[in-house]
């Protein structure tokens, strides 16, 4: 009843307006009648009676703004009263509000692209049924969360806390589908992998564990959704049909669900084959092999109510019996649980590590920009004190007044989100379908979700309120009486006030972004030309499987050797020489190896763990790697002949303490063969972090650890189009299915650069951004204190002060400021740096480049942002100024 | 102007109720009557009675009409809810009660502790 009442009321107000409030008027108005009535009757004339009248009711418009509070329907119908006044104003002052706009929308843009990715990288569960209680597993000892097959199965086997496990590996492979042969990117799972994911198929069905009887038992095929809608043209009678997969014939039994892109978050398959067929798909079989840590991950749903710490102690005990029966290849059984959307802890950790950095500096830029805004909004303030006192002598209250400066505020950020949240969809959107390396179907799926939309608008409201509030000691100082009378009073503070220490704090900010970036950038063109103990300049990368055509490791030598003489025979190619996988690309090779003298081969025993490759003789030429002593491979060093490698420095010092003990002497690799050591190379960079350690490496013949995986380095200076055109000709006329894909070796290190490039970009952005908001903040703070100080600098000229003087006078501070802060930032950014080292290769602040661009960056931005104060400074006219004011 | 006694805070509704509920009163005429009932003892601000009148009417207690005055003058008619009248038996009852109480705390003398 009560509640009807005050709806109808503010109903009332607000729908009948102008009727309401001329229902008021005549009410007051009658009741000054009445009581005019009351006092002419005492003896007043009329005209003395009503103005007597009025001064005994009080300020009528006071009590009107009473009554309309009291009337409820205010909030809204100020609201939109303090909305309409708000643009009112900001349209007045279109600079000022451009600025800000963009200031938010650019900071509060890059808060929600940054969220986005943390979001739908860090937080975002996998689209699995109950993600919740889905968990990968790792060895606590190892990187990675590699674990082989046997011992799969015998964690499937005997866990008690997990509903079920499945396995799966990446693998590629030629996938001949009646027209071009092509490769495809597929998961191997176990068979009972989709039931324990717990996905239902979309069209036909899946295979099961039961569908695996041995080795090639279960040639399926799953398609997802996405490839079977690109390749299959989302024909329902794709089910049953064989293809021909590595020359194998698969059935394909179904469709997985459109959400479904595996388990691997950055990773989308292109179908799904059983594991146990591994022999058609990888051209060899490790199944058996229990020492070989090749399925790439295991994971499942714990039971219900089983945490993970108890998971991972059951699977630890596990561990310890697998430890015991089989010392020769399992040791350091420890196990913990990760999450399965990325590949372990040490992947995870790094990713987060970063993205969290990243995720604080936006932060870290948006309170800048706040605190920028926040004292361009008191500038406003001050020089809008005439406007607030002569309201407040008007009646206004404090709180109406504060009200509406929260409202410009709240306006501005709202305007500024949404801006950036629209730039940042966009960009989110387009980070979504960007391939970042060609030769896989890596994505980063990072579509925005309601979750970023709404941490936006927080955002811009927070930051409303933050830089609305910064004013509000300011107004609520205002005295009317003061003001009105004397005018502003241009009090020139000399202490420190909270304002100079946000514009340090921020150009401090910027100064380290500026320096972090120039770190980044200078490494990264550093490592754009760096030695990495091979030549990438005028070579090409000819990549071929050559299991894709049905060859095993017994019969891919031969066509090996054919393949590279194919390639000396091209005109122009000046050497040509074979790797199964060339340094600093994806997928290097890790190895144990022990020492000669050890014979209890069990893991707690390896000397080190190299980086292995399977050359061909000519690689080393062909590559530009040279050769410090010792001899190269031959064609002679095949199965007949003694096992040999060619190592570098580093396996060297590890293994034999020096290059001159390494030479001729043996070491064994992990089935015991002993291998000796017959030449020594540089030293190189191998794993696709630049900022690797010292890595040791071996290099074997081709022809004693024969290889399926086929790279080509092609060395010749033609144009690389043409002579990729000559290799692909060349290579059809020996295999005319065989996939081949091409690049000149510098492209082909992208994924090397890749975080460095990733890191560069983002500190750029960022740097650039701080650098425009140092500027906005140290131009508000010049041209407010010019503004403030226009009548004394007058007074200085009048008397005789020279340009030098009065710029001194006028801009001396905001030039300390930027100086202390720029110093403050330079340290603090040359500290940073040395977590920059991990991500970037010779990222380094100890370069005179650095430290020099860096002031040389600091000088040009105060001087953009002191150029116009500094002019208006220099333009004062003492004269009129003195007239006038 | 010795004599009056401020207002409490708070209490000009329940005086505005009560002078209502008397009969209903334009506003200038719900001054009057308040001066009347209390014998001129208290001093209300005469624009600061439109708020609370609208604060009522707001909350159900009052029903507002127009009509025509004795001074033949067009004047809103306040009058009071069924809500309203038992609003004032209530405050009426709980002012009674405070009075009392601070009545009795102010009158007690030494011995009778």
């Amino acid at each position: 009843m009560r509640l009807l009442a005050y709806f109808r009321s503010a109903a009332a107000r607000f729908l009948r307006r102008p009727q309401v409030e001329e229902e008021m008027n005549e009410e007051l108005r009658s009741h000054i009648q009445h009581r005019a009535d009351d006092l002419e009757r005492s003896g007043l004339d009329r005209a003395k009676a009503e103005r007597r009248a009025r001064m005994e009711f009080g300020g009528q418009e006071r009590f009107k703004e009473e009554c309309r509070e009291a009337l409820g329907g205010d909030f809204l119908e100020t609201l939109v009263k303090d909305v309409r006044f708000s643009l009112r104003v900001l349209r007045k002052s279109p600079g000022f509000t451009v600025v800000a706009v963009l200031t938010l929308a650019l900071t509060i843009g890059a808060n929600a692209v940054v969220f986005g990715i943390l979001n739908a990288v860090i937080l975002r569960p996998l689209n699995v049924p109950r993600a919740e209680s889905f968990y990968g597993i790792q060895r606590v000892s190892a990187w990675g969360t590699y674990q082989s097959y046997p011992d799969y199965l015998d964690l499937r086997d005997r866990n008690r806390t997990f509903e079920g496990l499945a396995a799966y590996n990446i693998a590629a492979a030629g996938l001949d589908a009646g027209s071009n042969p092509g490769r495809v990117w597929l998961y191997e799972v176990s068979g009972n992998y989709f039931d324990v994911v717990g996905v239902k198929p979309y069209v036909g069905r899946f295979f099961h564990g039961s569908d695996e009887h041995g080795p090639n038992s279960a040639p399926y095929i799953v398609l997802t959704y996405k490839y079977w809608h690109t390749h299959f043209q989302d024909s329902r009678g794709v089910v049953g049909r064989v293809v021909e997969l590595n020359k194998h014939p698969f059935t394909i039994l179904g469709v997985a669900p459109p959400g479904f892109r595996g388990t691997l978050l950055f990773f989308s398959p292109d179908f799904f084959v059983p594991i146990v067929n591994q022999e058609q798909v990888d051209g060899r079989n490790s199944l058996d092999a229990r020492g070989a840590h090749l399925v790439f991950q295991v994971m499942g749903h714990l039971k219900p109510g089983v945490t993970p710490a108890q998971a991972a102690a059951d699977l630890t005990s596990i561990g310890f019996w697998l430890e015991k029966a089989y010392p020769k290849d399992d040791a350091q059984m420890t196990f913990s649980l990760a999450r399965p959307s990325l590949p372990g802890d040490f992947f995870i950790r790094p990713v987060r590590a970063f993205v969290t950095g990243l995720m604080l500096l936006a932060g870290l830029i948006l309170l800048a920009a706040c605190a920028n805004l926040g004292s361009l909004f008191s500038a406003r303030a001050a020089d809008r004190s005439r406007e607030v006192a002569l309201r407040l002598a008007l009646g206004a209250s404090r709180n109406r007044i504060l009200r509406t400066l929260f409202t410009e505020a709240i306006l501005i950020s709202l305007m500024g989100g949404a801006a950036g949240l629209w730039g940042s969809v966009i960009l989110l959107r387009g980070l979504s379908v960007w391939q970042p390396a060609p030769r896989f179907p890596i994505q980063v799926p990072v579509n925005p979700d309601a979750k970023v939309y709404v941490v936006a608008l927080v955002l811009a409201l927070v930051s409303g309120i933050l830089f609305g509030i910064v004013p509000v000691r300011q107004v609520l100082r205002v005295d009317p009486y003061q003001i009105v009378k004397a005018g502003s009073t241009g009090t020139v503070g000399r202490r420190i006030t909270v304002r100079d220490l946000l514009l340090v704090v921020q150009i401090a900010i910027c100064a380290v972004l500026v320096t972090s970036s120039m770190v980044a950038m200078r490494g990264l063109v550093r490592s754009l030309d760096g030695n990495f103990g091979f030549e990438r300049r005028n070579a090409m990368l000819v990549e071929t499987n050559l299991s894709m055509s049905g060859y095993t490791e017994d019969t891919a030598p031969a066509m090996q050797k054919r393949m590279i003489n194919a390639m000396e025979t091209i005109p122009g190619v000046t050497s040509a020489g074979l790797v199964d996988n060339p340094p600093l690309a994806e997928g290097w090779k890790p190895a144990v190896v022990f020492a000669d003298a050890t014979t209890d081969l069990r893991p707690a025993n390896v000397a080190a763990e190299p980086v292995c490759y399977s050359i061909s003789p000519g690689y080393f030429h062909a590559a530009g790697t040279t050769l410090l002593s010792g001899r190269s491979l031959t064609w002679h060093d095949d199965n007949t002949a003694p096992r040999v490698a060619v190592i570098n420095p580093e396996f060297a010092r590890r293994l034999f303490g020096s290059v001159t003990n390494a030479m001729g002497s043996y070491y064994k690799m992990r089935d015991g063969t002993r291998v000796q050591v017959v030449g020594i190379v540089e030293q190189g960079k191998y794993t696709t972090n630049l900022a690797e350690s010292l890595q040791p490496a071996m290099f074997l013949p081709i022809l004693q650890s024969p290889s399926t995986e086929t790279w080509l380095v092609v060395r010749s200076n033609r144009d690389p189009q043409q002579l990729a055109a000559a290799v692909r000709s060349a290579l059809r006329n020996l295999d005319r299915g065989l996939p081949v894909f091409t690049t000149p070796w510098n492209k082909g290190m992208d994924g090397a650069l890749f975080a460095s490039r990733v890191a560069t970009v983002s500190l750029g952005v960022m740097g650039m951004m701080g650098a425009m908001l140092s500027i906005t903040g140290i131009f508000g703070m010049a041209a407010y204190s010019v503004s403030r100080r226009l009548r004394e600098l007058g007074i200085r000229m009048a008397l005789g002060a020279q340009r030098k003087d009065v710029l001194q006078a006028a801009l001396g501070r905001a030039l300390k400021l930027l100086a202390l802060g720029s110093a403050a930032g330079l340290v603090l950014g040359v500290l940073a740096s040395q977590v920059l080292a991990a991500i970037v290769y010779q990222a380094t602040p100890r370069d005179p480049l650095v430290l020099g661009g860096v002031v040389l960056a600091m000088l040009l931005l105060g001087l953009l942002a002191t150029w116009i104060p500094a002019q208006r400074a220099l333009s004062i006219d003492p004269l009129r100024l003195l007239r006038e004011e | 102007m010795s004599g009056q006694a401020q207002l409490l805070p708070g209490t000009l509704d329940l005086l505005v109720l009560k002078a209502v509920s008397l009969g209903p009163l334009h506003g200038y005429g719900v001054l009057l009557r308040i001066g009347q009932i209390s014998g001129r003892a208290l001093l209300i601000e005469q624009g600061a009675l439109y708020p609370a009148l609208f604060r009522l009417v707001r909350q159900g207690l009052l029903e507002a009409s127009w009509g025509t005055s004795d001074n033949n003058r067009r004047a809103k008619f306040y009058e009071l809810t069924a809500l309203g009248r038992k609003r004032l038996q209530e405050e009426t009852d709980g002012w009674n009660r405070l009075a009392d109480a601070i009545a009795a705390a102010l009158a007690a003398r030494p011995e009778e502790i």
